[in-house]
C-alpha cells in the first residue's frame, strides 16, 4: 500500500457491496415481487440485475429487496420504489432491460419512467 | 456480486452451538435452490448476542435469526431467500412488533449499546480485509502516516481520555508519551490478548471478529513511539482468534499495510504472535514479556517500568486488545468525539462480558457511566426464574462484589474502586439470592492460589492461607477470630505481593466483608450457609405431614439414604446423604426441604 488513494480505491470497489449491510431508515427501496406469480414470469433475473447494478454503481442509500405477492399477478414482474417522503412508484411487466433504463432514470436521475408505471400500462 | 448476504456469527459462542454445521447446511441448500451466484454466506465475529446463538442476520433487511436449527434452513432458503418472505416464527422475538419487524439497534438488548471496539463485530468477514478496508479499516493509519507527527499521534490520544482497558485504567496517551520519551536503537509494541479473568470474552471477540483493527492500532503506536516491531501474547486457548490473527497479518503484509516503508513513509512495521501456554499470570505485564522472551512467565519489581525497559531491555509499548480497538476510530472521528461519550475522568465505552443468572448473557458495549441497573435490568433483560439480583461481579479475581444498593452507580473506573470493585478487563457476572457469598469468594481464591506462580511468599503462600480460612468458613469449623485474621491476611497480601496478581488477589474476599459480613457470620455462629450452598452446612428433611410415602425419592437415592415403608412417612439417613438434592427435585409433595 503506497498512498491513500489506493486504499479509497478497495474502499470504493467494496463499499456497494457493503451498502447491502446498511441499515439506516432514509434509504430508498427498491422491491421486487417474488412470488410463484413473480418468479414464474421473470421477476428473478429482474431482482439480480437491480441488485448489481445498484452495487456496482455504488448507490449505497438504495436498498433491493424482494416481497411477496402484490396481487397483481398478471402485471409481474413487478418493482415498486419507495422514497422517504415521496408517493410509491409501481413499474409493472418489468424486464431486466426496463429495469436498467429505471436504475438510469429514476434511482439515479431522479425521473420516474412513466412508460412503465402502472398507471400507463394499466391505465 | 450478491442481492444478499446472510451473516453467520462465527464466534466462540455461536461457533459452539453449531454455527460451522449451519453454514455447511445453508451453502448446500442455496446451491439446492440455485442461489449460489445471488445470495452470499459470510462468517462473522461475535453479535454479542450468546444466549441466542447461533444467530444468522439476512441483508438486506437486516432479519435477525435466533437459535437456528438445521432443520430450519430449508424453510429459510425457500421462503425468505428466494421469496423474500421472513420466517417470523424463527426471528428473535424482540425485533417482532405490531408494525411487523424492527430493527435490532431498538431491541432492549441493543437500544443502549454503542459499539465502538465492537463496531466490525458480527458486521465483517473477519478474514477479509476488503471488508475492513471497506468499513474504513486502514484509513486511520494511512492518515496518521502521511499527515501527522509521532507527537500529534500521541496528542491526540492524550486529548481523548482514552485509558487502558485491560484493568488498570492508565490513561493511554501518558503511556506512549513515556514509551517514545525513552531513547532505544529498539523499541517494541505489545499486545495483551492473553484474557484469563474467568467468564470474560471481550478480547476474544474483537480478535475474532476484527482482527485488522488490532494490527492497525499497533501499527499507529509503532508510529507513534518509534517502534518497528510488534507482538501480540494471545493465548493459546483461543484457536479461531489465532487462526484468523495469522489470516490477518497475511493479508496485511501482500497489502503493503505492514513490512516496509508503509503507504510510501519510510515507516516499517511487522507484528509477529506469540502464544501464552494459559498462565493467568502472564496477563501481567512484566510476566508477559518474559514470556515472550522465552521464559518461565513470572513478573518482576517495577519500577523499571516497560516503557523504559520492557521487552529484552528495550523501551516497550504494552496495550490490551480493547484499548488497541479504539485507536483507529478516535484518529478518525477525532479525540472531542470520544471525550464527548462518558464520565468526566472515564471516557468513551467498555466492553462488558455478561454472565451468570441473567437472561442475555453475552457481550455488551456501553457509554461509561451507564449504571448496573441498566445493565442488569434493561440490556442483561433481568435475572432469570423471578430471582432477586443479590450482587455483581467485575473485574474477575481481581475485583469485587457490587451488592444491590450500588445497582444505580454509574459504572466508571472510578466509582467501582470506590464501592470495593474494579474495572477488570470487562467481566460482569450477575448473582441472584442461591449463591453464597463466601462460596463466591472461594470460587475466586481457589483461582489464584492454582494460578499464583509462586515467585513471591506473599501470594504463593498467602493465597493458600487464605483459601483455607475460607474453606474452614463453608465448612463450620472456624471462629470468629478467623475472620479478624483473614482480614489482616487479605491487607498483609495487598501490601506485599510482588504483581498485580497477588494484589489484587484478596479483593474478592474483601469486598465480599465489606458488604455481606452477615453471610460470614451465619457460617462461623449459626453453622448456617443462608444461600443453602455450602454443602456441610445444609441438611435435607422430610416432612412427614407433606410426604404420602411414594417411594419415589427412595428409590432416585444414589446413596439409598432415604428409607420408609409405601405410604409411610419417609426417613432421610444424615450420615448416609450426599446432599445432592436429587430428591428434593423429585418429590412431588414438596415433602423436602434444606436447611
Amino acid at each position: 500500500m503506497k498512498s491513500l488513494e489506493e486504499l479509497k480505491a478497495i474502499r470504493e470497489t467494496m463499499r456497494g457491496q457493503m451498502g447491502l449491510r446498511s441499515e439506516d431508515n432514509d434509504r430508498i427501496r427498491v422491491v421486487v415481487g417474488m412470488a410463484t406469480c413473480g418468479i414464474a414470469s421473470g421477476a428473478r433475473p429482474v431482482l439480480n440485475t437491480l441488485s448489481d447494478t445498484v452495487q456496482s454503481k455504488g448507490l449505497t442509500n438504495i436498498t433491493v429487496t424482494q416481497t411477496g405477492c402484490i396481487g397483481l399477478c398478471k402485471y409481474e414482474p413487478i418493482v415498486e420504489v419507495m422514497e422517504p417522503g415521496k408517493e410509491k412508484i409501481t413499474y409493472v411487466k418489468v424486464t431486466p432491460e426496463k429495469a436498467l433504463e429505471i436504475v438510469d432514470q429514476h434511482l439515479i436521475g431522479g425521473n420516474i419512467v412513466k412508460k412503465y408505471t402502472i398507471a400507463e400500462v394499466v391505465g | 456480486m450478491y442481492r444478499s448476504h446472510v451473516l453467520v456469527c462465527g464466534g466462540t459462542g455461536c461457533t459452539s452451538s453449531g454455527s460451522p454445521r449451519i453454514i455447511e447446511v445453508l451453502n448446500a441448500e442455496i446451491e439446492k435452490n440455485g442461489l449460489s451466484d445471488e445470495i452470499s454466506v459470510v462468517q462473522t465475529g461475535c453479535h454479542g448476542l450468546c444466549a441466542l446463538g447461533p444467530i444468522m442476520i439476512v441483508y438486506p433487511g437486516a432479519t435477525f435469526y435466533s437459535m437456528v436449527k438445521e432443520e430450519d434452513i430449508p424453510e429459510i432458503v425457500s421462503e425468505h431467500l428466494l421469496k423474500g418472505r421472513v420466517v417470523t416464527r424463527l426471528v428473535y422475538d424482540e425485533t417482532i412488533s405490531e408494525e411487523g419487524i424492527r430493527s435490532l439497534n431498538e431491541t432492549d438488548f441493543y437500544k443502549k449499546q454503542h459499539r465502538i471496539a465492537l463496531r466490525n463485530c458480527g458486521v465483517i468477514n473477519p478474514e477479509s480485509i476488503d471488508e475492513y478496508i471497506a468499513t474504513n479499516g486502514y484509513e486511520a493509519l494511512g492518515k496518521v502516516l502521511t499527515e501527522y507527527t509521532p507527537d500529534q499521534v500521541i496528542q491526540v490520544i492524550l486529548d481523548s481520555g482514552l485509558r487502558g482497558r485491560g484493568g488498570g485504567g492508565f490513561p493511554t496517551g501518558l503511556k506512549w508519551k513515556f514509551a517514545k520519551g525513552y531513547e532505544g536503537d529498539q523499541k517494541y509494541i505489545c499486545c495483551n490478548a492473553d484474557e484469563g479473568d474467568p467468564g470474560a470474552f471481550m478480547d476474544r471477540s474483537v480478535l475474532e471478529g476484527d482482527p485488522h483493527v488490532v494490527l492497525e492500532a499497533m501499527a499507529i503506536a509503532g508510529y507513534a513511539v518509534g517502534a518497528n516491531q510488534g507482538y501480540i501474547y494471545v493465548r493459546a486457548e483461543y484457536p479461531i482468534a489465532v487462526q484468523r490473527l495469522n489470516i490477518a497479518i497475511e493479508q496485511a503484509r501482500e497489502y503493503g499495510l505492514l513490512g516496509k516503508n508503509i503507504f510510501n513513509s519510510g515507516f516499517d512495521f511487522d507484528i509477529d504472535l506469540r502464544l501464552g501456554a494459559g498462565a493467568f499470570v502472564c496477563g501481567e505485564e512484566t510476566a508477559l514479556m518474559t514470556s515472550i522472551e522465552g521464559n518461565r512467565g513470572e513478573p518482576r519489581p517495577r519500577p523499571p517500568f516497560p516503557a523504559e525497559k520492557g521487552l529484552f531491555e528495550k523501551p516497550t509499548l504494552l496495550n490490551n486488545v480493547e484499548t488497541y480497538a479504539n485507536i483507529p476510530p478516535i484518529i478518525l472521528n477525532g479525540p472531542a468525539w470520544f471525550a464527548s461519550m462518558g464520565t468526566e475522568k472515564s471516557k468513551g465505552t467498555k466492553v462488558f462480558a455478561l454472565g451468570g443468572k441473567i437472561n442475555n448473557t453475552g457481550l455488551v458495549e456501553i457509554p461509561m457511566g451507564t449504571t448496573l441497573r441498566e445493565v442488569v435490568e434493561e440490556i442483561g433483560g433481568g435475572i432469570p426464574n423471578g430471582k432477586k439480583f443479590k450482587a455483581a461481579q467485575t473485574g474477575g479475581p481481581s475485583g469485587g462484589c457490587i451488592p444491590a444498593d450500588h445497582l444505580d452507580v454509574p459504572i466508571d473506573y472510578d466509582n467501582l474502586i470506590n464501592i470495593g470493585s474494579m474495572m477488570g478487563s470487562g467481566g460482569l457476572i450477575v448473582m441472584d439470592e442461591d449463591n453464597c457469598m463466601v462460596d463466591i469468594a472461594k470460587f475466586f481464591l481457589e483461582f489464584t492460589v492454582e494460578e499464583s506462580c509462586g515467585k513471591c511468599t506473599p501470594c504463593r503462600i498467602g493465597t493458600k492461607r487464605l483459601y483455607e480460612m475460607l474453606e474452614r468458613i463453608t465448612e463450620g469449623n472456624a471462629t470468629m477470630d478467623d475472620i479478624d485474621k483473614m482480614e489482616e491476611l487479605c491487607y498483609y497480601i495487598k501490601e506485599n505481593a510482588l504483581c498485580g496478581l497477588g494484589q489484587t488477589a484478596p479483593n474478592p474476599v474483601l469486598s465480599t466483608l465489606r458488604y455481606f459480613r452477615d453471610e460470614y457470620v451465619a457460617h462461623v455462629v449459626d453453622k448456617k450457609c443462608p444461600a443453602g450452598v455450602c454443602k456441610a452446612l445444609l441438611s435435607y428433611h422430610i416432612d412427614p405431614d407433606k410426604c404420602k410415602g411414594c417411594t419415589l425419592c427412595a428409590r432416585i437415592c444414589p446413596s439409598s439414604a432415604i428409607s420408609g415403608k409405601v405410604k409411610e412417612t419417609h426417613v432421610i439417613d444424615q450420615s448416609k446423604c450426599l446432599k445432592c438434592g436429587a430428591c428434593v427435585e423429585k418429590c412431588r409433595f414438596g415433602a423436602i426441604s434444606k436447611k
